[in-house]
């Protein structure tokens, strides 16, 4: 499998090719650069994921293999950074979801992103956030994964902040940096508590080292989770994710709803076999963070306007399910509480497909009507039926509702949790009803309920087959990949493991969607919506809280703004300024004065030299003789 | 003749070639062939060492040589390399060579800066080669004096204040020195001042004790260790762009380099008594230095507190006292001497322009000099450490190596430390934000232009050298670690 350096090497040739040469092309070369090299990696990845899952099975395992692996950075006999490639059925199954997602964005913005200033740069980044990402999963040692993640934190950087000219974007860029970097910390230092105890990098430390350093590990993993849990936006660092939608929505749904955010899930997923091991409670805090998280942003999703920001907010609450259902595992077999493992993967990757699906049909429907606001939009489904269809397909994929792929993998979530805790799977199944109330209420907002009056300026149009394209490849993913036997590629002990449904979790979490659906048909359906108002009236305080996500921001902003940069720094530089540097000039200045108070003693009179010599003397005498 | 004193001659010769030139053009080619000359040497240098020691050479110092040259005392011009001082040369050679280029346009007294650039970096080349305490000292004086007249004639802003002061407070710190390294050559009772043949003699417990302190903080002055870097903000903000440079780029370094060969090495019990003291300040320096770069609004300012943050880390990593973390200490003087380098030429060349270092006068310049916005932000990027640009290398070789160091202690020290890597993405992300995204406000900046193509190639030398180091990062590694070696084996001895 050699040819797999390709699927890296790709990208970040056409990054530098991109980023050296691009202003000298055009927007179309540029463009098709960028957009060929993606689908030769797609096309590798698939022949990868094909070789890879096709092959023969030992002990009932899946052989993995590292095809690439060089040393890159040395540190000890032991501890070093090596780079490389490592193939086993979670990093292959990414490298398809990446490559499938990133190749959709990039035919995407061929439409979106026509006669944009800077549309080289954007291909350009778009590629060098692929390389990155594509680093990250098939990372053979734990700090090549940190390499490459801090890499796509500066991608993600790069393409929020692609309108540099907008305040907003700027300060989206920022915030997103610098909060998914004060999460890294916590990564860092548990790659290093780790690196130390273990003495290697590599995700599979032998026995001896295990049994010696397994006491550490609890503390080790949980600070990695940390940083997991700032790029997977879990609560309180999900903060930086609904800014981040300041960025062109295409980069939205590549990054910020289908594969940077799912990072954390991938590295928790990675060190399952520790977390299983050694720091089984670690991971049910995971598994907490997860119900919280998944809690917080469907409700907060409920109450926002823009349609960018509810499905940010439902991409933070999906990636909850996520990380519960990997938090809920007791067991590395899938039979015995082991089954989260597979069911946290499958949603990771149907997740990606219908996720992606709605950031660009809401792609479609900015592109169209020029605003991110709901008030902007309704009765659009007469103008754009394929967005319509297709954005429906992925809301009912979202909701659970059977034959879509949402189904399959959000019910083996709540079987998992339900074998778990009934607790935690009734609290999913409540929130699984949530996510159809509140992607209702936007597929109503958007494409039913009153004609907006504005579209009589301007018609709103279908997008251009660039755009649609992806959008009914993605659907047509979308529609069957709840058959895919996904058991049989993932699960937690890497052997076969076929799906089956649990059917009274499965019906109960149907009768929960369709219930919530009906809701949001009765309310939001019509042109004009008495309930939603009244209840907003009723609840306007409630309903302000959510809309503000819980002032979660303005507390972010107090510390930072107030704490940081007014009770932290302010007075440092002032105590530099004024106490050290004032100490060096008053040294400066003492040494001056001396100099002139000594100064009128050297005063060339003749007399008073005489007299301080008589008068030395006579002191001098004075003293030996009273000796 | 030995060849490291080519490291010497060359420059004297480009002095006294640049004395005889007789217009600006002769002056800039003399810079030019002879900085191209040394950035050769260098480069030449290192690959001959890699291959000496690949043949299996295992003596410490390659290239040795020994002249005497005042007998009462046996001092001696002493020359010698290892992986460390080699990789210093190499660092000076390409900031020598870059701030030539970033000196293009300098006015007025062309020929008098140059001479006097050129007298600085000859000082800086012959410490690095010195084997012998005493004309290590003397060339570190070498150095330190023409920086004066640098900032205070060819600077901006206070400068005849900066200059003062900058000088004043380094001469302090080797008036410490000179007593320190007297303390040694007396202490030892060895009769020399060779740094290898002391290093064989254990100086006596109660002698180091009283001058380590001495020594490290005379060098550890010119490092930037807090409370004693207050010099590092003036003077940066009122040198010329290539004296910046020079100066954040190498001279700084000096002070890391010194406290490694003279005071870690010679006196390992002196570091282990002195050594958590020292530490607490250093880690002072480095988050210190962070928080207080957040709130500067001068670009230079920024930069001087995120040296002193920098450079702190250095004397931090050499403090722990692991072959690793010293590994990561000379790396660090490495990555920061390339990336402040080229921060100061960035910033240089749009104060050149707008006249102003004001971060609340500046905005939107991406659009105005896309070319100097870009560097900026590759610079930016490499100073918060982003893997494929050095910082990121240096950095976690630092923090991997001290966290080697089992004690709890140094091992708070380190998380209390990596904080700065947060900090530093805010003031870097602060300055970048501000300064060349949004709109352009101001009218006037609307007609400036982009770089030249001496400011494109000083840019792109230094760029190309941040990412080579950041990309492949195991060569120099590798001739590092080997030479470290001995300082920890004295030190754990």
């Amino acid at each position: 499998m050699d040819y797999t350096i390709f699927i890296l090497a790709l990208p970040l040739m056409s990054f530098l090719l991109l980023a050296l040469a691009g202003m000298k092309m055009s927007h179309k070369m540029a463009g098709t650069i960028g957009t060929l090299s993606l689908g030769t990696v797609t096309a590798l990845s698939y022949i990868t994921a094909f070789k890879f899952f096709g092959a023969e099975r030992i002990d009932g395992v899946l052989p993995t293999s590292t095809p690439w692996n060089f040393l890159w950075l040395p540190f000890t006999e032991s501890l070093h950074i090596d780079m490389g490639i490592f193939l086993d059925p979670i990093s292959v199954m990414m490298l398809v979801v990446i490559s499938t997602v990133s190749l959709m964005v990039h035919i995407y913005s061929f439409g979106y992103m026509k006669g944009e200033k800077g549309f080289q740069r954007y291909y350009a980044f778009l590629s060098l956030f692929t390389f990155s990402m594509l680093g990250l999963v098939v990372a053979t040692n734990i700090f090549q994964m940190y390499v490459f993640w801090e890499l796509v934190g500066v991608s993600s950087y790069l393409l929020i902040g692609f309108y540099y000219t907008k305040p907003e974007a700027i300060a989206a860029s920022k915030k997103a940096f610098i909060v998914t970097r004060f999460a890294d910390l916590g990564f860092l230092i548990g790659i290093l508590i780790y690196g130390y105890y273990m003495q290697t990098f590599t995700f599979t430390p032998s026995e001896e080292q295990l049994m010696k350093a397994g006491m550490v590990l609890p503390w080790a993993l949980g600070l990695m989770f940390i940083g997991g849990a700032g790029k997977s936006a879990m609560f309180p660092l999900h903060i930086w994710l609904p800014d981040a939608m300041e960025g062109p929505t295409p980069v939205s749904a590549l990054i910020h709803a289908a594969t940077m955010v799912v990072a954390g899930v991938y590295l928790v997923a990675r060190m399952f076999p520790l977390f299983i091991g050694f720091a089984p409670n670690t991971l049910h805090i995971v598994a907490y963070v997860g119900v919280f998280t998944a809690f917080y942003a469907a409700s907060v999703a409920c109450a926002q306007s823009d349609i960018k920001r509810v499905l940010a907010f439902s991409t933070i609450s999906q990636i909850g399910f996520m990380m519960v259902a990997l938090g809920v595992c007791t067991a590395t077999n899938p039979h015995e509480g082991g089954l989260g493992y597979m069911a946290s993967m499958f949603h990771l990757f149907t997740h990606a497909m219908f996720k992606a699906l709605l950031f660009l049909g809401a792609g479609c429907v900015i592109h169209a009507v020029h605003s991110n606001e709901m008030s902007a939009m309704g009765g659009l489904r007469k103008y754009m039926p394929i967005t319509h269809i297709t954005f429906l397909i992925a809301c009912l994929a979202i909701s659970g509702i059977p034959p879509f792929s949402g189904f399959f993998s959000k019910d083996e979530i709540l079987t998992a949790c339900f074998s778990f805790s009934p607790v935690i799977g009734w609290m999913m199944t409540i929130i699984a009803g949530m996510t159809s109330f509140y992607m209702f209420r936007v597929y109503y907002g958007i494409f039913w309920g009153k004609t907006n009056e504005n579209y009589e300026h301007h018609i709103p149009h279908e997008s251009p087959i660039a755009m649609t394209l992806p959008l009914m490849i993605l659907a047509g993913i979308t529609v069957v990949a709840g058959f895919i036997p996904f058991g049989h590629f993932v699960s937690s002990n890497s052997e076969i493991y076929d799906i089956h449904l649990d059917t009274q979790v499965a019906v109960t979490s149907i009768i929960v969607a369709v219930l919530s659906i009906c809701l949001a048909t009765w309310m939001y359906a019509r042109p004009t919506q008495p309930v939603a108002d009244m209840l907003q009236k009723k609840f306007s305080c409630l309903h302000r809280a959510a809309y503000k996500r819980f002032y979660m921001d303005e507390l972010w902003l107090f510390v930072t703004k107030k704490v940081i940069f007014r009770c932290i720094s302010t007075p440092l530089a002032w105590f530099d300024r004024h106490v050290i540097d004032q100490f060096m000039n008053f040294m400066a200045w003492a040494t001056n004065a001396a100099g002139e108070t000594a100064q009128p003693i050297q005063s060339g009179k003749i007399q008073s030299y005489t007299m301080w010599f008589l008068g030395g003397i006579i002191t001098l005498t004075v003293i030996l003789l009273l000796h | 003749m030995n060849i490291l004193s080519f490291f010497v001659i060359i420059p004297l010769l480009m002095l006294l070639f640049l004395w005889l030139s007789r217009n600006i053009n002769q002056v800039k080619a003399v810079m030019v062939t002879g900085s191209s000359l040394l950035l050769g040497l260098s480069v030449w240098l290192t690959i001959t060492y890699i291959g000496i020691r690949n043949g299996g050479a295992t003596e410490e110092m390659l290239f040795t040589d020994s002249i005497s040259w005042y007998k009462p005392l046996n001092i001696c011009y002493s020359v010698g390399v290892d992986g460390i001082s080699v990789v210093m040369l190499l660092l000076s050679s390409i900031i020598v060579f870059t701030g030539t280029f970033a000196s293009w346009r300098l006015q007025p007294l062309t020929k008098e800066y140059f001479l006097w650039f050129t007298l600085l970096s000859t000082g800086v080349y012959g410490f690095f080669i010195s084997t012998d305490l005493f004309t290590m000292f003397m060339f570190y004086e070498v150095a330190l004096i023409p920086m004066y007249l640098l900032i205070g004639v060819w600077g901006s802003g206070r400068k005849e204040y900066s200059a003062m002061k900058l000088t004043l407070m380094l001469m302090g710190g080797s008036a410490f020195l000179l007593i320190g390294i007297l303390g040694i050559y007396y202490g030892s009772g060895a009769e020399t001042m060779n740094i290898l043949e002391i290093v064989n003699i254990k100086i006596p417990t109660e002698y180091q004790r009283l001058f380590f302190p001495l020594i490290f903080l005379g060098f550890g002055v010119l490092g930037a260790l807090f409370p004693f870097h207050t010099w590092s903000p003036d003077g940066h903000a009122s040198a010329p762009t290539a004296v910046s440079m020079l100066h954040a780029g190498v001279l700084m370094k000096l002070g890391g380099y010194g406290c490694f060969r003279i005071a870690m090495y010679l006196m390992p019990t002196g570091a282990a008594i002195w050594g958590d003291f020292f530490l607490v300040l250093t880690t002072i320096s480095v988050v210190y230095g962070a928080f207080s770069a957040v709130v500067q609004t001068d670009l230079k300012y920024i930069n001087a507190y995120s040296s002193v943050s920098h450079c702190g880390l250095v004397l931090f990593a050499l403090l722990m006292m692991t072959k690793v973390s010293t590994t990561g200490a000379i790396l660090q003087m490495l990555s920061h001497g390339l990336m402040t380098a080229l921060f100061f030429a960035l910033i240089g060349m749009i104060y050149g322009r707008t006249h102003t270092r004001d971060i609340r006068q500046l905005s939107g310049l991406m659009k105005i000099m896309p070319f100097l916005a870009v560097g900026y932000v590759i610079a930016g990027l490499a100073n918060l450490g982003l893997p494929g640009l050095s910082g990121f290398v240096a950095e976690m070789t630092v923090f991997v190596g001290s966290f080697q160091n089992p004690d709890n202690f140094h091992r708070i020290c380190t998380v209390i430390a990596t904080m700065s890597i947060v900090i530093t993405a805010v003031y870097i992300l602060r300055v970048v934000g501000k300064i060349l995204y949004g709109t352009c406000t101001n009218p006037e900046h609307l007609k400036l232009t982009d770089a030249t193509w001496d400011e494109r190639f000083t840019v792109i030398c230094l760029i190309i050298a941040v990412a080579g180091l950041g990309l492949a990062p195991f060569w120099v590694s590798n001739v590092i670690s080997h030479s470290v070696e001995p300082v920890i084996n004295a030190i754990i001895r």
